[in-house]
């Protein structure tokens, strides 16, 4: 396998990068990089931990970085999360920031700890907490419940000044979500599974509505609604296709929660490098969050509205003849 | 009538589905069967998933039928809290 860092890949430029790194040999790794400066989102930070992980450290070539910006991988934690050593150095003295390292959660307890630690370390106000917490638990749960991956979930976060916003990844080198849906619906595509599994009500443990008692198909719902209100970015990419919520325009004053993701403004593709498991970024702004419970009417609306639907589309009356 | 303060087995941010799982089938399906009403006291728990209520009670609507409903009590929940019992309760009675 080879992943190349590039200057810059965020949420909104993410796609070559989505695009650049080779699946193949799947024993060896290989970590490149932009040779001025490197400036990525959580989310690919954690994508290649992950990949890092599913290989013996022995195996990973990580080439000498010469990016100035080369400390944030070292801070961050990769190459101690991968075991492999890295010449680069941190002064003790220099400030620590808002940041979340690479963190690899395997179980509940682990979950459950991580999220009580999360909130200090990102200085953040009960207020801003509150969504970030239950985006953090509802993705981490789904990876230990659904995604079979080894390595559990491979979380990271920062916050970014400029933007006064966080933003976050959380990633997997499980089963995907195509083989998860398959197990109650028929899935054609990566893409159709990334549909099914952000609308409100669809769970790959049953087909019958409202779910099971332990799962109800809301929580990618209720995130990607998160990123929506606040108008963020929302990405979540799977086996060849990836989904990602665009941000939504200032000037509309009234947002409409969408159960269709595709009727969402985004933009999707099936064409990526193929990844094996699960990868969700996410940017949350400080600025705009809303209140959250004002986010859960506009929840409440369209998950019932959606449910709805889908029954009324579903009934069928006796043909007599 | 029995009263099961939640926050000694949660915590204040209710997101182990575990814990409301075993909530459940310990606590509060042995109480129904024994037509007992029950209160779910949720003082001093800041915010809940909807997985977590989902866990909790979407069964025992699904078992009992939405008159269960009649039979529990939830105490001391904030206007979050609420909100996500809300949506739990009327998507599983729909």
């Amino acid at each position: 396998m080879k992943i190349y860092l590039p200057n810059s890949a965020f949420l909104g430029n993410i796609d070559p990068f989505l695009r650049s790194f080779e699946s193949s040999n799947s024993k060896k790794l290989e970590i490149t990089a932009n040779k001025k400066w490197i400036s990525i989102h959580p989310v690919v930070l954690s994508m290649v931990a992950a990949l890092g992980l599913t290989v013996s450290p022995s195996n990973i070539y990580c080439e000498k970085l010469e990016a100035v910006s080369r400390h944030y991988l070292k801070r961050m934690g990769l190459f101690n999360l991968l075991n492999i050593k890295s010449e680069i150095e941190i002064k003790e003295h220099e400030s620590t920031g808002r940041f979340i390292p690479l963190t690899k959660i395997t179980n509940s307890e682990e979950l459950t700890r991580f999220i009580t630690d999360m909130i200090p370390l990102l200085h953040l106000e009960p207020k801003q907490a509150e969504p970030i917490k239950y985006i953090v638990s509802e993705l981490v749960r789904n990876v230990l419940e659904h995604a079979q991956s080894e390595n559990g979930a491979i979380v990271s976060a920062q916050y970014y000044e400029k933007s006064n916003s966080i933003r976050i990844g959380i990633v997997d080198t499980g089963v995907g979500i195509k083989e998860t849906i398959t197990m109650s619906h028929k899935v054609p595509s990566h893409l159709e599974a990334l549909r099914l599994a952000l609308t409100p009500g669809i769970t790959g443990m049953t087909r019958r509505e409202g779910g099971t008692d332990y799962n109800a198909g809301a929580g990618l719902f209720f995130i990607k609604s998160i990123a929506k209100v606040n108008r963020d970015f929302f990405m979540i990419y799977s086996g060849d296709a990836m989904y990602k919520l665009l941000k939504s325009k200032h000037e509309s004053k009234h947002i409409r929660l969408c159960g269709n993701p595709f009727e969402d403004r985004h933009s999707k593709g099936d064409d990526f490098s193929f990844w094996k498991g699960t990868v969700v970024g996410i940017d949350l702004s400080l600025d705009a969050t809303r209140e959250f419970s004002i986010l859960l009417d506009l929840i409440r609306d369209t998950y019932v509205k959606t449910v709805k639907e889908r029954r009324k589309e579903r009934f069928r009356r006796p043909r007599f003849i | 009538m029995i009263k099961l303060k939640l926050l000694p087995i949660v915590g204040s941010f209710a997101e182990n589905k575990d814990f409301a799982r075993d909530i459940r089938l310990k606590k509060i399906i042995p109480a129904l069967e024994n037509n007992q009403e029950v209160t779910l006291d949720f003082e001093g728990i800041d915010s809940a998933t909807q997985s977590f209520i989902h866990a909790l009670i979407s069964d025992l609507i699904r078992k009992y039928g939405m008159e269960v409903l009649d039979e529990i009590y939830f105490k001391n929940c904030n206007e979050t809290i609420k909100k996500i019992i809300n949506i739990v309760a009327d998507y599983m009675q729909d």
